[in-house]
């Protein structure tokens, strides 16, 4: 087990820095000056800015400068907020994107679990086929369309009621999480409902729940300790990555629900052609992604006994 | 199928929801508790509050230069004009009147400004002319690399300095006194006091600066203020408090006591319906939103923003652009008021017709008015003739496309479609359209990689000049190389002279030369269209420093 852990992590570390090196050339070799503006500045003023950011050493100097600080943790700072770090940036952001990810996963897990489940129990009758038909349109609709569908029907709701019962856009309490958060799962949601419905279809028919109904077990035994834990684990098996991307994706509904997350900034940073702020994000997704997978996993091996690695 | 261990299995589902329910709620209040969230909202933070004397705003990106010696961008510069004052300021018609600067002189050779004695910084301290000659001289030295600095080279040494020739003890701006701030021009000028309002020219207090070590600008404390509000509250990327400053020398002006922006987002349906929400107090209209906001019948407001917009032609000698004729032959088939009235659609928005906008003063009255240039000519006839003489002039047989660099906006892709089609219907041209994002479209301007480009240029002082050297040859702005002594040499005229009737008679010049050598086909010059709150009144927009301006707000009693 430990020697297992251990080499998925070695295989992360190599992960992540190939992620690094190929943004770092990829941002190099883009056309466009991070450095310019509207107003064109002259030649000392450009050879200042590029000493400042260490623009002016050759590329394979800068590779290793930038390798270095990555290693030591520091991923220097913002050319367009110049007085800004990079990991300041991430500290501060980055909280916010995981808290609305956190609830966005586990509004998406519950959900698919229990609508899985629920199609599953009425096989092609009316409840299976409504909810299929919603979840064929939550896989298919892109999240900015559900973001605008979102805000919108809140500000119809609250204009009828004539009173705020949710606020609009904006971040600074619990109930500015609960939309967005919704938003943010549904896709995962509806895919995973999806994906609950035919394990747990599969599991039906098995040898060992018809033993475990030969044995008497009741049907809620059944249910919980034979159906749904064997029907979860495909589940928790695209949890890992949809934990990753929801946590990284969302800048849509951050951008639509005025949210300070991290995804923004990512966003941003691409079109501003800002280094520093584009690199660090990338890098931190990519590990991020990459540790996430590897935790999944993991975590793998504690519900199915049967693939735990020695 | 509907038997009993159908109905266990229901029942068993049920309570599992009931419980994730549970652990839902649960984990919200854990993640409300680490990401610092409150309970409940704060609802009724509206958009005005008469009683409380607040407002609320939203602004479309997290401000990314606080430090008024760097920044470059609108957002900063609005935040930056209700927080800090120069000597000087401007008022809601755009006239110059008395900031930190109680009286002063301007002469060929330099200036006095007497600072008012009740000048304070928001911790209570006098502002003093020491403050000015510390930031002026952070603005030039060249590690701060700012990329306005030239916006100071009027002052004697100041270019030597931000070249690192000097260093920026020589700068001509000397303390007298605490009171009397004195600048010594590097050649003569006409307009100095209209540049001392603007952002670069700030004051910052020395201790104060240094105190921060490096982090000056980064977050609220690390800012001190001298303008009619203190910033009392930065969280990055989410929300802004300002509170009127209790140590401003002019507070009895002053009637807001707060302005709240809880909101930060770049997205125009957002923010209209934030609007629509009662959250906000004014949004400006994009396309989208402007049927929304017409279908809400909500009365739409509209100002001339002041940036002008245009094609820029590559005069460098391997393109085809710089043949004149070909020039002409474009000239000509364009049709402005098309393009701004059945094209862009948007109102506010005027046809172009010269580099310099309507709303720039001359003399005595607007410099359009005093040197007119008449519409925009649309002549199809006469510029097929051009366009021949072009094709014979160059020896071709046919033309290649032409390349236009765009923006990647949508209203410079609904730009770049009309020109595309007009050329090729009138005059069988082919444009091949480059769209770019921002930085990407500049280096390719820069490297001379295209035929024509959609430019366009924002007003930082209020005198032609800001557009007027746009095309000097030494101009690094200049990116198309437009290349005319004529045009260089009225240039000189209206930076040197002290006769404002000389200088506008260069203007004037300079105006005729850009469309008759077809330098620049002018396209529009673009307007601002808003909703803003029916009870907030006072409400400033300008075209030259901070807009939109919410300092001098009030709000009507319902």
């Amino acid at each position: 087990m430990w020697r297992y852990t251990f080499k998925r992590l070695i295989q992360g570390i190599v992960t992540v820095w190939f992620i690094a090196t190929a943004t770092f050339f990829v941002m190099h070799f883009v056309p466009g000056d991070p450095l310019s503006d509207a107003r064109a500045t002259s030649e000392q003023i450009r050879k200042n800015l590029e000493a400042r950011y260490g623009l002016d050493k050759p590329l394979a100097e800068q590779y290793y400068i930038y390798l270095k600080n990555i290693a030591s943790g520091d991923l220097g700072i913002s050319f367009t907020q110049q007085n800004r770090e990079v990991n300041d940036i991430i500290r501060e952001h980055f909280p916010v994107s995981a808290a609305l990810g956190v609830l966005a996963v586990v509004f998406a897990a519950l959900g698919g679990i229990l609508w899985g489940a629920l199609t599953a129990l009425f096989r092609n009758r009316m409840p299976d086929i409504v909810i299929m038909f919603f979840v064929v349109l939550g896989v298919s609709v892109p999240s900015f369309v559900f973001a605008a569908l979102g805000q919108l029907s809140l500000v119809t709701l609250n204009d009828w009621l004539g009173t705020s019962i949710l606020p609009v856009a904006g971040w600074g309490s619990v109930q500015h999480l609960l939309v967005p958060s919704l938003v943010l799962g549904l896709g995962t949601m509806a895919f995973l409902t999806r994906l609950m419905r035919s394990s747990m279809l599969e599991v039906t028919g098995a040898d060992y729940v018809r033993t475990a109904r030969a044995k008497g077990l009741n049907a809620t035994q059944i249910f919980i300790r034979h159906q749904l834990r064997n029907a979860i684990l495909p589940v928790v098996t695209v949890l890992g990555p949809a934990i990753a991307t929801i946590t990284t994706g969302g800048f849509v509904v951050e951008i639509v629900f005025a949210i300070p997350g991290l995804g923004r900034f990512f966003v941003q940073s691409v079109q501003q052609l800002d280094y520093t702020v584009i690199m660090g994000t990338t890098v931190f997704y990519g590990g991020f992604l990459v540790f996430m997978v590897i935790a999944v996993d993991l975590v793998y091996g504690l519900i199915d006994p049967r693939v735990r690695v020695r | 199928m509907a038997d009993r261990p159908f109905w266990q299995s229901m029942r068993a589902l049920a309570l599992l929801a009931a419980a994730a329910l549970g652990g839902l709620l649960l984990l919200m209040l854990i993640i409300a508790y680490f990401a610092d969230l409150t309970i409940v909202d704060d609802a009724s933070r509206g958009a005005v509050d008469f009683e409380n004397r607040s407002i609320s705003i939203v602004i479309e990106q997290e401000p990314p230069q606080m430090d008024s010696t760097r920044a470059t961008d609108a957002v900063s510069g609005m935040l930056l004009g209700h927080l800090m004052e120069g000597l000087l300021r401007y008022d809601g018609e755009g006239n110059l009147q008395p900031g930190v600067a109680e009286s002063w002189t301007v002469t060929p050779e330099g200036a006095v400004f007497k600072l008012r004695e009740n000048a304070r910084w928001s911790d209570g301290k006098p502002v003093t002319a020491h403050d000015f000659v510390f930031s002026w001289r952070k603005v030039l030295e060249p590690e701060t690399a700012s990329q306005y600095s030239f916006i100071l080279y009027p002052i004697k040494n100041a270019e030597a300095i931000n070249l690192g020739a000097m260093p920026s003890e020589m700068l001509a701006v000397t303390a007298e006194d605490d009171l009397t701030l004195s600048v010594a021009f590097e050649q003569p000028l006409a307009f100095f006091d209209r540049l001392v309002a603007f952002t670069s020219y700030y004051p910052i207090r020395e201790d104060f600066y240094l105190s921060r070590d490096g982090r000056y600008g980064a977050d609220a404390e690390d800012l001190l203020f001298n303008g009619a509000f203190v910033m009392t509250k930065w969280v990055h990327g989410a929300e802004i408090t300002m509170q009127k400053n209790p140590y401003y020398w002019n507070k009895d002006s002053i009637w807001l006591e707060r302005i709240e922006v809880p909101f930060i987002t770049p997205d125009s349906n957002t923010q209209l319906n934030l609007f629509k929400d009662g959250k906000v107090a004014m949004v400006q209209l994009s396309p989208d939103t402007l049927k929304n906001a017409l279908q809400n019948r909500w009365p739409i407001r509209r100002f001339a923003e002041g940036t002008v917009f245009f094609i820029e032609f590559n005069h460098r000698p391997e393109r085809l652009t710089r043949n004149l004729n070909l020039r002409k032959a474009l000239y000509y088939a364009t049709d402005t008021a098309e393009l701004v009235y059945r094209v862009i659609k948007l109102p506010g928005f005027l046809p172009g017709a010269s580099l310099f906008p309507t709303w720039i003063k001359g003399e005595h009255d607007f410099l359009r008015r005093e040197y007119p240039v008449g519409a925009h000519p649309v002549n199809v006839e006469l510029a097929r003739e051009h366009l021949e003489k072009a094709r014979r002039e160059l020896g071709l047989d046919e033309f290649p496309p032409l390349v236009l660099l765009v923006g990647d906006t949508p209203t410079s892709l609904k730009q770049a479609e009309y020109f595309q089609n007009t050329f090729k219907r009138h005059l069988g041209l082919d444009i091949r359209i480059d769209a770019q994002i921002f930085k990407q479209r500049l280096e390719k301007m820069t490297l001379g990689q295209f035929d024509l480009v959609a430019a366009g240029w924002a007003p930082d002082f209020d005198d032609p000049l800001t557009y007027g050297d746009l095309f000097a040859s030494w101009n690094k702005n200049n990116r198309g190389f437009f290349r005319s002594e004529a045009l260089d040499a009225q240039v000189r005229i209206a930076q040197g002279s002290l006769d404002q009737a000389m200088r506008m008679r260069a203007f004037g010049e300079i105006q005729r030369i850009l469309l008759d050598e077809v330098a620049i086909i002018p396209n529009y010059e673009r307007g601002r269209v808003f909703v803003a709150d029916p009870r907030l009144e006072g409400l400033i927009r300008r075209t030259i420093g901070p807009d939109p301006d919410y300092s001098r707000a009030r709000i009507r009693e319902r």
